[in-house]
């Protein structure tokens, strides 16, 4: 496909061209978290955000991590920024600015980081790119038989930080 | 390029399936309204067409004549994004449902079980989000409630459903329902069928749960402030969540499009799922029609300490069993 | 195969673009008779005195908490699940300590009362 300015652009097969919507809808939602001026809209794209990401785990062939993502990220952790939302009153109310005096320190940072990123990202040799991925019913059971397995010590200690993570819960929520 | 194969078929399942349920969903308004007068010894709607068989058609005609309210105060874009967004998870979730020997309704993908999971995970957020746009009293607390109801009694739901796919030892419902059981798994399986139903009426939102819409002290709960179509599409969203939640129930529970001669008939299929959805919702509107409502406290109450601890313990055996016995 | 998963992309967008059509069509047919009383918030007949964006109590929050800390465990379940036919006993095993992890969070958040909708 040419271009007007005689740049040269590869057509798109249509798994790339889906990839290429999911991948705008991310970043824009991500966009719109940080310029929304209302704090419930910015909790709103950030669960767009979320479903995006998980549409890309669905790219990688990643089927069980998209659905995680769902299930954690959208139906749990988005929702508990909205409750935290409606707690606080202040932020209830509308309008709040999405400026305030670091913007210009955070954009270096964050411009800096995407810097870093990219040239980490063209430095790694992806050796499975192109590939066929076995994506089956069995990659969710080799994730389970790498559970008990291989990871097991790394699995009964994430299971004590969830209780960890109970107790803070329980500790911050009522205080007896 | 095959994208007559890609695009244009699925397309077309998907839009027999919308049209479908949307019919399936006309019809239970009918069914539900004839079944409850019955249980109060009334007659029901019987004015329009023969046994009032033009009800449904009549009620979506004036839907889409209403005036269209927006109320001043409201968020604007997330009060209209609201509906939508309800209705969106209870059309899709039949996706993963067998409706005859090998075919699902939409796609046999690896995930689905958690297919299922997830999108009840995101059931809530039409809810939360018609409560908050609304700004009304009313709406919030009725969303609140509501939501706080649906992530508790999702836990419960999704420790059954891991039970079930220890035994099955398989993510596809096409194969969960193909896959032979033992006998002993069926008694298994039909004693966490009661609770399971309780968990899905909390999910629904249904009579006796029907806690965020007490229509004596919270008016509708998050649907105060909505009229019309928009009032409608909760409307809808509700009952074909009551009529996917039957046929995932029949899929789980009761062997889904599975009947005698359907294996050599494929037609057949459907109408078996057909009639189980029927019987299960059946078993919703004689609930309704039956039993009182709790009070909030005692539903979350029921919910953290009856069905979790429940939940675990039925995991647990069903771990040993699967281990020891399959 | 990421291509799967497209019918189930096709389908959520017919469904969404039900749900457009639904809110949208009754704009053009409906008829139009606004006035003020209307479009106020409903507040059972009399005129409403207070916005509604307030706060909420704490406990909704504490709810939404445990959920996420609970989904997390189940998540976790699920990958074992489906591979506990195959590795039998010893999966079983190695669940043991995780599961009692989760019941002894559980029993404590029941005895200090988080439990409780009081």
């Amino acid at each position: 496909m040419q271009l007007p300015l005689g740049i040269e652009v590869p057509i798109p097969t249509f798994e790339q061209f889906v990839f290429i919507q999911v991948a705008l809808l991310t970043a824009v939602a991500g966009l719109a978290v940080v310029i929304s001026r209302n704090l419930f809209h910015s909790a709103l794209a950030l669960t767009l955000t979320f479903f995006g990401v998980a549409g890309v785990y669905v790219f990688l062939e990643a089927e069980f991590l998209a659905v995680s993502q769902v299930l954690v990220y959208v139906g749990a952790i988005a929702m508990l920024i909205a409750f935290a939302i409606m707690l606080t009153r202040s932020m209830m109310y509308g309008r709040t600015s999405p400026l305030n005096n670091q913007w210009g320190k955070s954009s270096l940072f964050a411009f800096l980081f995407f810097i870093g990123l990219l040239a980490f990202a063209r430095a790694t040799p992806w050796p499975a790119a192109g590939e066929e991925v076995v994506a089956d019913e069995a990659l969710i059971g080799a994730l389970g038989r790498e559970f008990v397995t291989t990871y097991v010590i790394a699995f009964e200690v994430l299971g004590l930080l969830l209780l960890l993570a109970l107790v803070g819960a329980v500790m911050l929520a009522r205080d007896r | 390029m095959d994208w007559l194969q890609l695009l244009v078929f699925p397309a077309i399942r998907a839009l027999i399936l919308i049209f479908v349920l949307l019919t399936g969903f006309a019809y239970l308004t009918w069914y539900e309204r004839k079944l409850l007068a019955r249980f109060q010894v009334r007659y029901g709607p019987n004015r329009a067409g023969k046994f009032g068989l033009l009800q449904p058609a009549a009620d979506a005609v004036k839907a889409f004549f209403k005036e269209e309210i927006i109320p001043n105060h409201v968020d604007k874009p997330v009060y209209l994004l609201a509906p939508a967004l309800a209705l969106v998870p209870a059309l899709i979730i039949w996706a993963v449902i067998p409706i005859a020997k090998g075919t699902p309704a939409i796609a046999d993908v690896n995930i689905g079980f958690l297919w299922i999971l997830a999108v009840a995970g995101i059931e809530s957020y039409g809810i939360i989000l018609a409560g908050w746009s609304s700004n009304n009293n009313y709406s919030l607390l009725g969303a609140l409630r509501s939501s706080a109801q649906m992530v508790s009694y999702e836990l419960p739901l999704g420790l059954f459903l891991v039970s079930i796919l220890m035994l099955a030892g398989s993510f596809s419902l096409v194969d969960l329902v193909e896959g032979s059981r033992q006998w002993w798994e069926w008694i298994w399986l039909w004693l966490a069928f009661p609770f399971f139903f309780i968990c899905i009426l909390a999910e629904t939102n249904r009579s006796p749960f029907d806690l965020p819409e007490t229509e004596n002290e919270l008016v509708a709960g998050f649907q105060t402030e909505y009229g019309g179509m928009k009032f409608a599409l909760f409307f809808i969203a509700e009952y074909v969540n009551m009529i996917s939640t039957s046929a995932i129930m029949a899929t789980l529970f009761f062997g889904g499009w599975k009947g005698p001669f359907a294996e050599q008939y494929i037609w057949l299929g459907p109408v078996y799922l057909l009639i189980k959805v029927l019987i299960l919702l059946f078993l919703f509107i004689w609930v309704r029609a039956s039993i009182g409502r709790p009070r909030y406290d005692q539903l979350m109450k029921f919910c953290w300490q009856f069905m979790l601890p429940l939940g675990l313990v039925y995991v647990s055996i069903s771990a040993v069993l699967a281990v020891f016995l399959k | 195969m990421a291509s799967d998963y497209l019918p189930l992309l096709i389908l959520i967008l017919l469904a969404a673009g039900f749900g457009v059509i639904a809110i949208g069509l009754p704009t053009l047919l409906g008829p139009r008779e606004r006035n003020n009383q209307k479009l106020e918030p409903y507040e059972s007949g009399i005129i409403p005195f207070s916005d509604a964006r307030r706060r909420f109590p704490v406990k909704y929050y504490l709810v939404a908490m445990l959920f996420l800390i609970f989904d997390i465990e189940v998540i976790f379940l699920y990958p074992w699940a489906a591979v506990l036919r195959d590795l039998r006993l010893f999966a079983l095993v190695a669940m043991i300590p995780f599961f009692i992890v989760l019941v002894v969070g559980f029993l404590y958040e029941w005895k200090k009362g988080a439990l409780d909708w009081d």
